[in-house]
């Protein structure tokens, strides 16, 4: 890789053993995908829990706050994997909650902001046009690319960290204009209703397209969809196929036009009801057996907080239900009386965690919870590998079920 | 007799092992009871079985980026893959096998690597060369 005078120096080991990791481990990457050279990004987006990244990771990050490493840009953070307010009643362990503690003191160490959000596209600050950044979290890499048209790979949490510490990512993959072109072309039937549809289509859509190097564009949706429609639509997506780009005509802002994205060429693939049925039938009815329902994933804007507190108003659960929202959005649900709503029906509601992201194993066996019900189709598609039976259904239908404690 | 499957230069030490095999994709979060080392999703096609020390021949990545701290994490534990042979990885897969100093290769010259190995032969991967020795007989 071609590396400026600054690069050779953070190399060097000039500005500390912190940035020369992080230059290293950049290299490394930018040698695997052939990148010619750095970029330089703006803000940079950690995954980081503590079921991933465990005592090795804690280490790792105390070594970085202990040598006195800084961040050279805004740098902000996924969900955490423990609720510290709010971890026994779910069976987590003081084990977990001290791992996190740790590792958040460490992150704040070396000036990191703990913005504990998968939806800082909705709630810190959106990326903008060709605007380079280095953002973990597929649900935001995909919607910072596609709605936003700006430009990252998925970075996992130590890269995320390397571009934190270094203000730069190689530049290979979705940083580079042809590998935003479309290879995937597909045109939809019907149009998506609410939420859960939104996310089916796209989970259909990573399906169909499976890889990470493929770029969908999509023709037939009507009208734009809000930003939680398409927030459903491109985790689920991101989820299903690893994809990290997609385009609609017409609504997203690098393809005003099919051509514009080299689509006009791409075989067209319809995506029939028989696709959409075939994906819901793929998952089980529960009848009275229903252990858990969770809203998460991606944690729920205001808009969504007010929607499952007007579900809720006035009724009682039989059956527990657990809601994630970000610690900004928390903020503003508790002044409106959205959250109080929600937990004077009985319901949970966390913030700053992700359910999948929060040991989900172990509290899912701790709690006796195998069918678990939600509205994201992202959620769903994780939580089979950790012992769950899990089922999709509206958020309506969710909170009903919660409410009557079985599944319609 | 040595046969060789040419791919791109890749990442992490040269290793020697038994391959596990199988058409399908990969996420460490997705597919992996990670405590107990076997893969734990069901509709996985090597659900059931096995990883540690094994070396991974699969299609692609799935799912997102948990797994570039998982496999660090996996290898502190020692309860890793030894290796990764893909047909073609992601960016997280990448960064992932960076952080964990754990070998992976890719983009293989003659076709689909999980048609050229099969599960129980003992491979040699030479990340540095871009390079899979597989030993016949």
């Amino acid at each position: 890789m071609r590396l400026t005078d600054h690069e050779k120096a953070m190399l060097a080991g000039e500005f500390g053993p912190g940035i020369r990791w992080a230059i290293d481990h950049q290299i490394k990457i930018g040698n695997f995908f052939d990148a010619i050279d750095m970029v330089p990004v703006s803000q940079a987006h950690m995954m980081a829990d503590a079921e991933s990244f465990g005592d090795a990771g804690v280490l790792f990050m105390e070594a970085m706050a202990e040598d006195r490493t800084e961040v050279a840009i805004p740098m902000i953070t996924d969900p955490r994997g423990v609720d510290l307010s709010h971890y026994h009643p779910l069976g987590q362990t003081e084990e977990m909650a001290s791992l996190e503690r740790r590792f958040i003191s460490a992150c704040q160490t070396i000036g990191i902001m703990m913005t504990n959000t998968c939806i800082n596209y909705q709630t810190i600050m959106p990326p903008v046009l060709g605007d380079h950044v280095a953002y973990g979290d597929t649900g935001v890499v995909i919607y910072a690319n596609s709605v936003c048209g700006a430009r990252s790979n998925f970075e996992g949490g130590p890269s995320a960290l390397a571009a934190g510490l270094t203000g730069r990512t190689p530049r290979y993959g979705l940083h580079l204009d042809e590998y935003r072109q479309a290879t995937r072309r597909y045109r939809i039937s019907s149009q998506p209703q609410e939420l859960t549809e939104w996310g089916v289509l796209g989970a259909v859509i990573g399906q169909k397209s499976g890889s990470y190097w493929e770029v969908p564009v999509i023709e037939g949706i009507d009208s734009s969809p809000t930003s939680d429609e398409i927030k459903h639509f491109g985790a689920a997506m991101a989820s299903y196929g690893s994809t990290p780009l997609f385009h609609i005509v017409s609504i997203t802002p690098e393809a005003p036009t099919i051509e514009s994205v080299n689509g006009s060429c791409l075989p067209l693939e319809i995506i029939t009801k028989d696709d959409i049925e075939a994906f819901r039938a793929s998952f089980p009815g529960f009848g009275d057996q229903l252990d858990v329902v969770v809203l998460a994933a991606p944690q729920l804007s205001l808009v969504e907080m007010r929607q499952v507190a007007t579900h809720c108003a006035g009724r009682q659960v039989k059956k527990p239900l657990i809601v994630c929202t970000s610690p900004q959005v928390y903020g503003d649900a508790t002044r409106m009386g959205f959250v109080e709503m929600i937990e004077d029906a009985g319901g949970t509601v966390l913030q700053g965690t992700c359910f999948y992201n929060q040991y989900a194993r172990e509290i899912g066996e701790v709690n006796g919870w195998v069918n678990l019900l939600s509205n994201s189709a992202k959620i769903v598609n994780i939580l089979g590998g950790y012992g769950y039976r899990p089922s999709l259904a509206s958020m309506e239908n969710c909170i009903e079920a919660a409410i009557t404690g079985k599944m319609a | 007799m040595t046969q060789i499957f040419l791919c791109h230069a890749g990442i992490g030490p040269i290793v020697s092992g038994e391959a596990l095999v199988a058409a399908d994709n990969f996420s460490a979060r997705y597919d992996l009871d990670r405590i107990n080392g076997v893969f734990s999703r069901p509709q996985h096609l090597l659900f059931g079985q096995s990883y540690k020390n094994k070396i991974l021949v699969l299609n692609t990545a799935k799912g997102g980026v948990a797994t570039a701290w998982m496999l660090n994490e996996m290898v502190a534990r020692d309860v890793a893959p030894k290796g990764l042979v893909l047909n073609r990885a992601n960016t997280v897969l990448a960064q992932g096998a960076a952080m964990a100093n754990m070998t992976l290769v890719d983009r293989f010259a003659d076709g689909d690597i999980t048609k050229l190995i099969k599960t129980g032969q003992i491979i040699t991967v030479v990340p540095e060369a871009g390079r899979v020795e597989l030993a016949s007989g």
